[in-house]
Protein backbone atom coordinates (compact mmCIF):
# COMPACT_ATOMS: atom_id res chain seq x y z
CA UNK A 1 0.00 0.00 0.00
CA UNK A 2 2.44 2.66 0.76
CA UNK A 3 4.79 1.21 -1.79
CA UNK A 4 2.02 1.86 -3.98
CA UNK A 5 1.37 5.77 -2.72
CA UNK A 6 4.99 6.60 -3.10
CA UNK A 7 5.04 4.79 -6.12
CA UNK A 8 2.23 7.12 -7.84
CA UNK A 9 3.91 9.99 -6.24
CA UNK A 10 6.88 9.57 -7.22
CA UNK A 11 5.59 9.12 -10.90
CA UNK A 12 4.62 12.43 -11.36
CA UNK A 13 7.15 14.35 -8.88
CA UNK A 14 10.36 12.04 -9.80
CA UNK A 15 11.09 12.52 -5.61
CA UNK A 16 13.78 9.48 -5.25
CA UNK A 17 16.77 11.67 -6.21
CA UNK A 18 15.85 13.82 -3.73
CA UNK A 19 16.37 11.97 -0.27
CA UNK A 20 18.67 9.44 -2.37
CA UNK A 21 21.32 12.20 -2.47
CA UNK A 22 21.25 12.43 1.41
CA UNK A 23 20.73 8.65 1.92
CA UNK A 24 23.11 7.42 -0.72
CA UNK A 25 26.68 7.79 0.67
CA UNK A 26 29.22 5.44 2.33
CA UNK A 27 30.02 5.46 5.78
CA UNK A 28 34.02 5.15 5.66
CA UNK A 29 35.59 2.82 7.70
CA UNK A 30 37.69 4.91 10.25
CA UNK A 31 34.34 6.22 11.66
CA UNK A 32 32.51 3.44 11.90
CA UNK A 33 32.52 2.37 15.83
CA UNK A 34 31.87 -1.38 14.60
CA UNK A 35 35.15 -1.52 13.19
CA UNK A 36 37.58 0.55 15.93
CA UNK A 37 35.79 1.35 18.91
CA UNK A 38 37.60 4.75 19.25
CA UNK A 39 35.44 5.94 16.38
CA UNK A 40 32.81 6.86 19.21
CA UNK A 41 34.21 9.94 19.30
CA UNK A 42 32.64 10.81 15.88
CA UNK A 43 29.19 10.07 17.32
CA UNK A 44 29.15 13.37 19.32
CA UNK A 45 27.98 15.26 16.34
CA UNK A 46 25.09 13.21 15.54
CA UNK A 47 24.06 13.30 18.77
CA UNK A 48 24.33 16.95 19.69
CA UNK A 49 21.56 16.51 16.42
CA UNK A 50 19.36 14.47 18.06
CA UNK A 51 19.15 16.15 21.13
CA UNK A 52 18.40 19.34 18.85
CA UNK A 53 15.51 17.61 17.71
CA UNK A 54 14.40 16.61 21.03
CA UNK A 55 15.00 20.08 22.31
CA UNK A 56 12.26 21.41 19.34
CA UNK A 57 9.97 18.81 20.26
CA UNK A 58 9.89 19.48 24.14
CA UNK A 59 10.05 23.11 23.37
CA UNK A 60 6.86 22.51 21.31
CA UNK A 61 5.20 21.03 23.97
CA UNK A 62 6.33 23.45 26.80
CA UNK A 63 4.74 26.60 24.78
CA UNK A 64 1.29 24.90 24.85
CA UNK A 65 1.65 25.82 28.36
CA UNK A 66 3.70 28.18 29.06
CA UNK A 67 2.55 32.03 28.85
CA UNK A 68 5.39 34.98 28.47
CA UNK A 69 3.77 37.31 30.53
CA UNK A 70 5.44 38.20 34.38
CA UNK A 71 2.21 37.62 36.17
CA UNK A 72 1.78 34.06 34.57
CA UNK A 73 5.34 32.40 33.59
CA UNK A 74 6.21 31.48 36.74
CA UNK A 75 2.59 30.25 37.59
CA UNK A 76 2.59 28.01 34.27
CA UNK A 77 6.02 26.70 34.44
CA UNK A 78 4.90 25.62 38.02
CA UNK A 79 1.44 24.23 36.99
CA UNK A 80 3.19 22.22 34.09
CA UNK A 81 5.68 21.09 36.49
CA UNK A 82 3.38 20.12 39.23
CA UNK A 83 -0.10 19.56 37.70
CA UNK A 84 0.28 18.71 33.82
CA UNK A 85 0.54 14.84 33.15
CA UNK A 86 4.04 14.11 31.99
CA UNK A 87 5.00 18.09 32.50
CA UNK A 88 7.76 17.19 34.54
CA UNK A 89 9.11 14.90 32.20
CA UNK A 90 8.44 17.32 29.00
CA UNK A 91 10.07 20.08 31.30
CA UNK A 92 13.25 17.89 32.76
CA UNK A 93 13.91 16.85 29.02
CA UNK A 94 13.93 20.08 27.81
CA UNK A 95 16.20 21.28 31.11
CA UNK A 96 18.48 18.38 31.24
CA UNK A 97 18.59 18.25 27.32
CA UNK A 98 20.08 22.41 27.10
CA UNK A 99 22.93 20.91 29.37
CA UNK A 100 23.20 18.02 27.24
CA UNK A 101 23.55 19.74 24.02
CA UNK A 102 26.57 21.97 25.24
CA UNK A 103 28.26 19.09 26.33
CA UNK A 104 27.77 17.18 23.37
CA UNK A 105 28.71 19.97 21.49
CA UNK A 106 31.55 20.61 23.27
CA UNK A 107 33.39 17.25 22.68
CA UNK A 108 32.22 17.05 18.73
CA UNK A 109 34.10 20.35 18.41
CA UNK A 110 37.39 19.41 20.43
CA UNK A 111 37.21 16.04 18.30
CA UNK A 112 37.14 17.99 14.95
CA UNK A 113 39.66 20.89 16.82
CA UNK A 114 42.10 17.86 18.17
CA UNK A 115 41.40 15.84 14.70
CA UNK A 116 42.77 19.00 12.90
CA UNK A 117 39.42 17.97 10.36
CA UNK A 118 38.64 22.22 10.18
CA UNK A 119 41.73 22.73 7.94
CA UNK A 120 41.39 22.88 4.27
CA UNK A 121 38.70 22.24 2.63
CA UNK A 122 37.20 22.77 5.60
CA UNK A 123 37.40 26.10 6.90
CA UNK A 124 33.88 26.71 5.90
CA UNK A 125 32.11 24.33 7.50
CA UNK A 126 34.35 24.71 10.80
CA UNK A 127 32.76 28.80 10.79
CA UNK A 128 29.51 27.40 10.21
CA UNK A 129 29.87 24.90 13.74
CA UNK A 130 31.30 27.53 15.69
CA UNK A 131 28.12 29.94 15.08
CA UNK A 132 25.90 27.45 15.84
CA UNK A 133 28.06 26.91 19.12
CA UNK A 134 27.57 30.72 20.02
CA UNK A 135 23.64 30.28 18.67
CA UNK A 136 23.35 27.41 21.48
CA UNK A 137 24.69 29.24 23.93
CA UNK A 138 22.47 32.02 23.21
CA UNK A 139 19.48 29.65 23.53
CA UNK A 140 20.97 28.65 27.11
CA UNK A 141 21.11 32.27 27.38
CA UNK A 142 17.47 33.41 26.98
CA UNK A 143 15.70 30.12 27.62
CA UNK A 144 17.57 30.94 31.36
CA UNK A 145 14.75 33.84 31.99
CA UNK A 146 11.73 32.68 30.62
CA UNK A 147 10.70 30.42 34.33
CA UNK A 148 10.78 34.02 35.45
CA UNK A 149 11.86 32.49 38.79
CA UNK A 150 14.50 34.07 41.41
CA UNK A 151 17.57 32.96 39.66
CA UNK A 152 16.00 33.46 36.49
CA UNK A 153 15.80 37.15 37.09
CA UNK A 154 19.13 37.92 38.57
CA UNK A 155 21.28 36.43 36.20
CA UNK A 156 19.83 38.04 33.44
CA UNK A 157 20.07 40.89 35.82
CA UNK A 158 24.11 40.24 35.54
CA UNK A 159 24.16 39.15 31.79
CA UNK A 160 22.22 42.54 30.77
CA UNK A 161 24.66 44.80 33.33
CA UNK A 162 27.68 43.10 31.15
CA UNK A 163 26.16 44.02 27.70
CA UNK A 164 25.08 47.59 29.00
CA UNK A 165 29.22 47.58 30.10
CA UNK A 166 30.44 47.27 26.42
CA UNK A 167 31.33 50.79 25.00
CA UNK A 168 30.11 52.84 22.58
CA UNK A 169 27.35 50.16 21.72
CA UNK A 170 26.40 48.65 24.67
CA UNK A 171 23.65 50.88 26.22
CA UNK A 172 21.79 50.87 22.34
CA UNK A 173 22.37 46.56 22.61
CA UNK A 174 20.75 46.39 26.43
CA UNK A 175 17.94 48.27 25.19
CA UNK A 176 16.99 46.05 22.32
CA UNK A 177 17.57 42.70 24.05
CA UNK A 178 15.73 44.29 26.99
CA UNK A 179 13.17 46.34 25.50
CA UNK A 180 14.30 49.34 28.13
CA UNK A 181 16.96 51.22 29.25
CA UNK A 182 16.67 50.30 32.82
CA UNK A 183 13.80 48.13 33.64
CA UNK A 184 14.21 44.38 33.06
CA UNK A 185 10.17 43.34 32.94
CA UNK A 186 7.52 42.42 31.01
CA UNK A 187 9.02 43.37 28.04
CA UNK A 188 12.38 41.76 28.42
CA UNK A 189 10.42 38.47 29.46
CA UNK A 190 8.63 38.84 25.80
CA UNK A 191 11.57 39.66 24.06
CA UNK A 192 13.55 36.69 25.47
CA UNK A 193 10.62 34.85 24.56
CA UNK A 194 10.27 36.13 21.41
CA UNK A 195 14.28 35.47 20.84
CA UNK A 196 14.68 31.78 22.50
CA UNK A 197 11.68 30.78 20.41
CA UNK A 198 11.70 32.24 17.06
CA UNK A 199 14.57 34.06 16.17
CA UNK A 200 17.42 31.95 17.29
CA UNK A 201 15.84 28.99 16.31
CA UNK A 202 15.53 30.22 12.64
CA UNK A 203 19.24 31.33 12.82
CA UNK A 204 20.15 27.58 13.96
CA UNK A 205 18.10 25.56 11.26
CA UNK A 206 19.80 27.90 8.81
CA UNK A 207 23.18 26.81 10.29
CA UNK A 208 22.59 23.45 10.73
CA UNK A 209 21.40 23.14 6.98
CA UNK A 210 24.80 24.92 5.64
CA UNK A 211 26.46 22.31 8.30
CA UNK A 212 25.19 19.22 6.59
CA UNK A 213 24.92 20.15 2.86
CA UNK A 214 28.85 21.44 3.41
CA UNK A 215 29.35 17.54 5.17
CA UNK A 216 27.38 16.08 2.80
CA UNK A 217 29.43 17.52 -0.25
CA UNK A 218 32.83 17.55 1.44
CA UNK A 219 32.55 14.12 2.82
CA UNK A 220 33.67 13.61 6.41
CA UNK A 221 37.64 14.14 7.06
CA UNK A 222 39.87 10.78 6.57
CA UNK A 223 41.75 9.24 8.97
CA UNK A 224 45.13 10.65 10.51
CA UNK B 1 14.47 12.57 -22.20
CA UNK B 2 13.31 9.47 -19.91
CA UNK B 3 13.81 10.69 -15.98
CA UNK B 4 12.03 9.31 -13.10
CA UNK B 5 9.63 6.26 -13.42
CA UNK B 6 8.89 7.05 -17.17
CA UNK B 7 6.47 9.53 -17.02
CA UNK B 8 6.56 12.32 -19.76
CA UNK B 9 5.79 16.07 -18.34
CA UNK B 10 4.39 18.22 -21.66
CA UNK B 11 6.95 21.19 -21.91
CA UNK B 12 9.54 19.44 -19.90
CA UNK B 13 12.09 22.28 -18.61
CA UNK B 14 13.76 20.24 -15.80
CA UNK B 15 17.51 20.35 -16.08
CA UNK B 16 18.88 16.87 -17.20
CA UNK B 17 20.47 14.70 -15.05
CA UNK B 18 23.47 14.17 -17.32
CA UNK B 19 26.86 15.11 -15.43
CA UNK B 20 25.43 14.41 -12.31
CA UNK B 21 26.75 11.58 -10.12
CA UNK B 22 24.51 8.68 -10.39
CA UNK B 23 22.26 8.43 -7.13
CA UNK B 24 22.68 4.78 -7.28
CA UNK B 25 25.21 4.01 -4.86
CA UNK B 26 28.53 2.36 -6.20
CA UNK B 27 29.47 -1.48 -5.53
CA UNK B 28 31.06 -1.90 -1.95
CA UNK B 29 33.63 -3.67 -4.21
CA UNK B 30 34.61 -0.11 -5.17
CA UNK B 31 35.86 1.02 -1.64
CA UNK B 32 38.80 0.05 -0.03
CA UNK B 33 38.35 -1.46 3.59
CA UNK B 34 34.93 -1.56 5.31
CA UNK B 35 32.68 1.03 4.34
CA UNK B 36 29.01 0.93 5.09
CA UNK B 37 25.99 1.91 3.23
CA UNK B 38 25.01 4.91 5.72
CA UNK B 39 21.49 4.21 4.21
CA UNK B 40 19.92 1.70 6.04
CA UNK B 41 22.72 -0.02 7.46
CA UNK B 42 24.98 2.69 9.51
CA UNK B 43 21.44 4.69 9.96
CA UNK B 44 20.03 1.89 11.97
CA UNK B 45 23.20 0.96 14.36
CA UNK B 46 23.23 5.25 14.97
CA UNK B 47 18.97 4.76 15.77
CA UNK B 48 20.73 2.29 18.21
CA UNK B 49 23.09 4.17 19.90
CA UNK B 50 20.44 7.11 20.25
CA UNK B 51 17.70 5.22 21.81
CA UNK B 52 20.29 4.18 24.24
CA UNK B 53 21.43 7.46 25.03
CA UNK B 54 17.59 8.55 25.02
CA UNK B 55 17.34 5.35 27.82
CA UNK B 56 19.75 7.12 30.02
CA UNK B 57 18.29 11.11 29.24
CA UNK B 58 15.27 9.82 30.65
CA UNK B 59 16.20 7.87 33.69
CA UNK B 60 18.41 11.92 34.27
CA UNK B 61 15.55 13.27 34.11
CA UNK B 62 13.18 11.15 35.96
CA UNK B 63 15.78 11.02 38.47
CA UNK B 64 16.51 14.78 39.06
CA UNK B 65 13.34 17.10 38.20
CA UNK B 66 13.97 20.33 36.76
CA UNK B 67 14.36 23.07 39.54
CA UNK B 68 12.17 26.25 39.95
CA UNK B 69 12.74 28.58 42.46
CA UNK B 70 10.18 31.12 43.85
CA UNK B 71 8.27 33.56 41.32
CA UNK B 72 10.89 36.87 40.76
CA UNK B 73 10.73 39.17 43.21
CA UNK B 74 12.90 42.25 42.02
CA UNK B 75 13.13 44.16 45.22
CA UNK B 76 14.92 40.96 46.99
CA UNK B 77 18.25 42.71 46.50
CA UNK B 78 20.14 40.19 49.13
CA UNK B 79 19.80 37.55 46.12
CA UNK B 80 22.89 36.45 45.14
CA UNK B 81 22.74 35.40 40.90
CA UNK B 82 24.14 32.41 39.74
CA UNK B 83 24.44 31.67 35.88
CA UNK B 84 24.24 28.36 34.10
CA UNK B 85 27.04 26.11 34.50
CA UNK B 86 28.16 26.32 31.02
CA UNK B 87 28.37 30.01 31.58
CA UNK B 88 30.06 29.87 35.41
CA UNK B 89 34.00 30.43 33.82
CA UNK B 90 32.70 33.95 32.21
CA UNK B 91 31.06 34.80 35.32
CA UNK B 92 34.06 33.74 37.64
CA UNK B 93 36.95 35.82 35.30
CA UNK B 94 34.85 38.59 36.17
CA UNK B 95 35.42 39.08 39.41
CA UNK B 96 39.26 38.74 39.48
CA UNK B 97 40.97 42.31 39.63
CA UNK B 98 42.38 43.00 36.39
CA UNK B 99 39.24 41.80 34.32
CA UNK B 100 36.49 43.63 36.58
CA UNK B 101 35.86 47.29 38.28
CA UNK B 102 37.89 49.80 36.03
CA UNK B 103 38.74 46.79 33.89
CA UNK B 104 35.45 45.00 33.20
CA UNK B 105 36.05 45.41 29.87
CA UNK B 106 39.08 43.34 29.69
CA UNK B 107 36.95 40.51 31.17
CA UNK B 108 33.63 41.12 29.51
CA UNK B 109 35.13 41.69 26.75
CA UNK B 110 38.98 41.34 25.34
CA UNK B 111 39.70 38.07 26.81
CA UNK B 112 36.47 35.84 25.90
CA UNK B 113 36.61 38.20 22.98
CA UNK B 114 39.96 37.18 21.55
CA UNK B 115 39.33 33.00 22.23
CA UNK B 116 36.20 32.79 20.74
CA UNK B 117 37.68 34.84 17.88
CA UNK B 118 40.62 32.13 17.16
CA UNK B 119 37.93 29.63 17.75
CA UNK B 120 36.33 31.20 15.15
CA UNK B 121 39.06 31.92 12.95
CA UNK B 122 41.06 28.48 14.00
CA UNK B 123 41.18 27.50 10.39
CA UNK B 124 42.89 30.40 9.17
CA UNK B 125 45.23 30.52 12.37
CA UNK B 126 46.21 27.41 12.01
CA UNK B 127 47.20 27.24 8.45
CA UNK B 128 49.62 24.29 8.08
CA UNK B 129 48.54 21.08 6.34
CA UNK B 130 49.45 18.70 9.15
CA UNK B 131 46.73 17.58 10.96
CA UNK B 132 48.39 15.51 13.64
CA UNK B 133 47.77 17.23 17.39
CA UNK B 134 51.64 16.39 17.86
CA UNK B 135 52.73 18.08 14.77
CA UNK B 136 50.85 21.38 15.27
CA UNK B 137 52.12 22.43 19.46
CA UNK B 138 50.80 25.67 19.23
CA UNK B 139 47.21 25.11 17.85
CA UNK B 140 46.89 22.57 20.63
CA UNK B 141 48.78 23.78 23.30
CA UNK B 142 46.59 27.17 22.98
CA UNK B 143 43.41 24.93 23.11
CA UNK B 144 44.98 23.01 26.07
CA UNK B 145 45.56 25.73 27.69
CA UNK B 146 41.96 27.68 26.76
CA UNK B 147 40.64 23.73 28.32
CA UNK B 148 42.14 24.23 31.80
CA UNK B 149 41.89 27.80 31.57
CA UNK B 150 38.06 26.99 31.31
CA UNK B 151 38.10 23.67 34.17
CA UNK B 152 39.65 25.81 36.34
CA UNK B 153 37.44 28.96 36.39
CA UNK B 154 34.56 26.72 36.83
CA UNK B 155 35.66 25.02 39.94
CA UNK B 156 36.86 28.37 41.40
CA UNK B 157 33.42 29.26 40.92
CA UNK B 158 31.62 26.36 42.02
CA UNK B 159 33.71 26.02 45.25
CA UNK B 160 33.05 29.73 46.45
CA UNK B 161 29.71 29.34 46.22
CA UNK B 162 27.48 29.20 49.14
CA UNK B 163 25.40 26.36 47.73
CA UNK B 164 23.32 25.67 50.59
CA UNK B 165 22.54 29.95 50.96
CA UNK B 166 21.43 29.62 47.34
CA UNK B 167 19.08 26.65 47.86
CA UNK B 168 17.43 28.74 50.79
CA UNK B 169 17.45 31.77 49.01
CA UNK B 170 15.40 30.46 46.13
CA UNK B 171 13.34 28.31 47.66
CA UNK B 172 9.45 28.13 46.67
CA UNK B 173 7.83 29.66 50.27
CA UNK B 174 4.18 28.01 50.57
CA UNK B 175 2.36 31.00 52.10
CA UNK B 176 -0.89 30.42 54.27
CA UNK B 177 -3.92 31.84 54.23
CA UNK B 178 -5.12 34.12 56.56
CA UNK B 179 -7.36 37.13 58.03
CA UNK B 180 -5.61 40.04 58.08
CA UNK B 181 -8.13 41.21 60.45
CA UNK B 182 -8.28 39.08 62.90
CA UNK B 183 -7.02 39.49 66.16
CA UNK B 184 -4.38 37.37 66.42
CA UNK B 185 -2.62 39.29 63.22
CA UNK B 186 -3.29 42.41 64.46
CA UNK B 187 -1.37 41.47 67.60
CA UNK B 188 1.46 40.34 65.56
CA UNK B 189 1.27 43.56 63.38
CA UNK B 190 1.03 45.62 67.04
CA UNK B 191 3.98 44.07 68.31
CA UNK B 192 5.82 45.03 65.00
CA UNK B 193 6.60 40.68 64.38
CA UNK B 194 5.26 41.65 60.81
CA UNK B 195 8.76 43.50 60.47
CA UNK B 196 10.87 40.93 60.15
CA UNK B 197 8.43 37.92 59.65
CA UNK B 198 6.91 40.11 56.65
CA UNK B 199 3.63 41.31 56.08
CA UNK B 200 2.67 37.43 54.64
CA UNK B 201 4.26 36.07 57.75
CA UNK B 202 6.32 34.22 55.15
CA UNK B 203 9.92 35.35 56.77
CA UNK B 204 12.61 37.29 54.98
CA UNK B 205 16.29 38.40 55.44
CA UNK B 206 16.28 38.32 58.94
CA UNK B 207 13.44 35.87 60.12
CA UNK B 208 12.51 32.78 59.60
CA UNK B 209 8.57 31.98 58.01
CA UNK B 210 5.69 31.87 60.66
CA UNK B 211 3.97 29.12 58.06
CA UNK B 212 4.12 25.22 59.07
CA UNK B 213 6.65 26.08 62.01
CA UNK B 214 5.02 22.78 63.85
CA UNK B 215 5.50 24.30 67.45
CA UNK B 216 2.51 24.27 69.86
CA UNK B 217 1.27 27.41 71.05
CA UNK B 218 2.82 27.29 74.35
CA UNK B 219 6.49 26.91 72.56
CA UNK B 220 5.90 29.92 70.35
CA UNK B 221 4.62 32.10 73.66
CA UNK B 222 7.88 31.01 74.65
CA UNK B 223 9.86 31.97 71.62
CA UNK B 224 7.95 36.05 71.79
CA UNK B 225 9.16 36.38 75.21
CA UNK B 226 12.64 35.02 75.34
CA UNK B 227 13.66 35.40 71.77
CA UNK B 228 15.41 32.62 69.79
CA UNK B 229 18.44 32.69 68.00
CA UNK B 230 18.77 36.45 65.78
CA UNK B 231 15.42 37.27 67.36
CA UNK B 232 16.22 39.48 71.21
CA UNK B 233 14.02 38.54 73.71
CA UNK B 234 10.86 40.87 75.27
CA UNK B 235 9.89 41.12 71.45
CA UNK B 236 6.38 40.51 73.12
CA UNK B 237 4.91 43.49 74.85
CA UNK B 238 1.32 43.24 75.36
CA UNK B 239 -0.61 41.24 78.07
CA UNK B 240 -0.38 37.71 78.99
CA UNK B 241 -4.03 36.61 77.27
CA UNK B 242 -3.08 38.45 74.29
CA UNK B 243 0.25 36.26 74.23
CA UNK B 244 -1.96 33.05 74.25
CA UNK B 245 -4.34 34.10 71.42
CA UNK B 246 -1.22 35.44 69.20
CA UNK B 247 0.53 32.19 70.14
CA UNK B 248 -2.78 30.45 68.93
CA UNK B 249 -2.89 32.11 66.07
CA UNK B 250 0.92 31.28 64.95
CA UNK B 251 0.84 27.96 65.30
CA UNK B 252 -2.55 27.25 63.13
CA UNK B 253 -0.77 28.84 60.26
CA UNK B 254 -0.43 25.95 57.75
CA UNK B 255 0.20 26.19 53.86
CA UNK B 256 -2.63 26.29 51.51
Amino acid sequence: MLTKIYDWVDERLDITPLWRDIADHEVPEHVNPAHHFSAFVYCFGGLTFFITVIQILSGMFLTMYYVPDIKNAWESVYYLQNEVAFGQIVRGMHHWGASLVIVMMFLHTLRVFFQGAYKKPRELNWIVGVLIFFIMLALGLTGYLLPWDMKALFATKVTLTIVDSVPLIGPAMKTLIAGDATIVGAQTLTRFFAIHVFFLPAALFALLAAHFLMIRKQGISGPL
Amino acid sequence: MHRGKGMKFVGDSRIPATGRKPNIPKDYSEYPGKTEAFWPNFLLKEWMVGAVFLVGYLCLTVAHPSPLERIADPTDTAYIPLPDWYFLFLYQLLKYTYASGPYNIIGALVIPGLAFGALLLAPFIDRGPERRPAKRPFAVGFMLLALSGIVYLTWQSAAHHDWEASKKQGAIIEGAEFDKESEGYQLLDANGCISCHGAELTGGAAAPSLVDTGLTPEEIANIAVKGRGGMPAGMFKGSDEELEKLAEFVSSLTAK
